[in-house]
């Protein structure tokens, strides 16, 4: 099951750059939230920071307080733990090229030792299951490349991978930017059927998208988040001047 | 400023739904003229705006639709082509009122003048005055003017109310000034609807500006709400 995410003062930079600042807010478990805002506003950032992902650049830093359920991700745990719990999925479906289907679902599994190739099996298959892929490819699990996929059924493999090892939260940046409209399309309804699992955050450029999937939506502006409310109240009635010249394209 | 497309297409609708607006106000001013004065050349004028309205209303409803396709607007733009659309039904229901009355004129045309109980000019004049000040809240998006309306709506019905208690009265006890009381009571009921549109109007300026929905409240408040009991 998802977790809520709290988080509290968080500041980052890269280098001197202050990219995110004193953003204060919670992240309802199952639920989906999106996150919204001009290129450069600091929301791949914020998402980033939600596993971890964003030290591993030499020249970041980060303060303030992130927990997952009540684990504080920057005190108690360790970031391998931390991206175990926290799946991430791309831009850009990023399979391993060169390993089957089957493989690339069990990669992170293998990776955290697990080994019986029945209980592999079982795991392959239900992600694949979940991330509504299995049909189309469980006649070729190991005869074919996770690159021979199209651009969409790529996407739904990275979402099978970042399923199989149990996460409680999945973060997505623009999962479906790169993708068709059909392709969209089944990533929206897979969103829709993963909250009730998972704790989504998806970062889009899609307002419509938004509007779609999520439940809660932030918008980020200059780093700092101006408004976080519920979806339908952020994109017919939002509070703040600077979120509905934003949404209606006044700007941005 | 970005989208410029759209905000000219917002606005060329804006000027449309004014034009329409412009119809519709005189097509009633001049039903209560050609009730003031029985000249059956104006009933005539009424009707030919009728047909100009109801061309504009298909024509407005379409470019609020292919604005609603092709723009997926958002927050104020989203809110201000909803209220278009229903202003612009509204506006189609005043040129509808409009020609009944003008109708009733012509029926009236054979009949003996008589002396009815009910004061249609100045009924006519605080429905019109509503109209009007509804579509200048409209103009200016100023909610206090489209408030100011919403509390005007009472004395027509009000009003209306009265005229159905003494026409009818003088349909029971007056039989041969049977006909005339039945076209000033339909003339009464068609005032009042205009009134009702003219509120429309106003709650559509409302929810545009502010995002308010402040439709029946009064009657909302009466009830509880089903969703929200347990």
């Amino acid at each position: 099951m998802g977790v809520g995410i709290e988080v509290v003062n968080l500041n980052a930079w890269y280098a001197a750059n202050h990219t995110l600042q004193d953003i204060n807010l919670n992240i309802p478990a199952n639920h989906a939230t999106a996150l919204i805002g001009p290129s450069g506003c600091g929301k791949s950032t914020f998402v980033r920071c939600l596993n971890r992902m964003h030290e591993t650049n030499p020249i970041a830093r980060v303060t303030g307080t992130v927990r997952i359920g009540d684990l504080d991700i920057y005190k108690d745990a360790k970031p391998v733990e931390i991206r175990r719990r926290v799946g991430m999925v791309f831009q850009r479906p990023n399979p391993f090229p060169t390993m089957s289907i089957y493989d690339n679902v069990a990669a992170g599994l293998k990776l955290n030792g697990y080994g019986n190739r029945h209980v592999l099996d079982e795991i392959v298959e239900k992600s694949l299951k979940n991330s509504a892929l299995w049909e189309e490819v469980k006649d070729d699990l190991k005869k074919k490349s996770g690159a021979s996929l199209s651009g969409g059924q790529q996407q739904r493999l990275c979402i099978a991978r970042a399923l199989a090892v149990d996460p409680e939260v999945l973060l997505m940046d623009e999962p479906a930017s790169a993708l068709d409209p059909v392709s969209t399309s089944k990533i929206e309804d897979l969103i829709f059927q993963l909250k009730t699992q998972y704790t989504i955050v998806i970062v889009t450029h899609n307002m419509q998208q938004a509007a779609r999937v999520a439940e809660k939506t932030g918008f980020f502006l200059n780093g700092r988040m101006v408004e976080f409310d519920s979806t339908h109240k952020i994109f017919t009635n939002p509070s703040d001047k600077r979120t509905e010249d934003y949404i209606t394209g006044r700007f941005g | 400023m970005t989208r410029i497309r759209f905000q000219r297409s917002l606005d060329d609708l804006k000027e449309n739904l004014l034009v329409m607006a412009g119809l519709a106000e005189q097509a009633i001013q001049r039903a209560i003229e050609a009730y003031r004065v029985r000249d059956l050349s104006i009933c005539d004028l009424v009707n030919r705006s009728e047909i100009a309205i109801n061309r504009l209303e298909r024509d407005i409803d379409q470019a609020a639709l292919d604005l609603l396709a092709m723009e997926q607007p958002m927050a104020i733009d989203l809110r201000f082509i909803l209220s278009v659309i229903k202003i612009n039904a509204d506006l189609e229901r005043v040129g509808d009122a409009a020609k009944a009355i003008s109708d009733r004129v012509r029926s009236m045309e054979q009949m003996a003048a008589a002396d009815l109980p009910v004061d249609i000019p100045r009924m006519a004049t605080l429905a019109a005055d509503m109209v009007r000040k509804s579509l200048q809240a409209f103009i200016e998006a100023d909610t206090t003017m489209a408030r100011t309306v919403l509390t005007m709506d009472d004395a027509v019905d009000a009003m209306n109310r009265s005229a159905y208690k003494s026409l009818t009265k003088v349909m029971a006890e007056e039989s041969h000034l049977a006909p005339q009381a039945l076209n000033a009571l339909m003339i009464s009921r068609n005032l009042e609807r205009v009134a009702d549109h003219a509120t429309n109007i106003a709650e559509d300026v409302i929810f545009w500006v502010e995002g308010e929905d402040v439709r029946h409240h009064k009657s909302l408040k009466m009830v509880p709400d089903p969703h929200a009991m347990g």
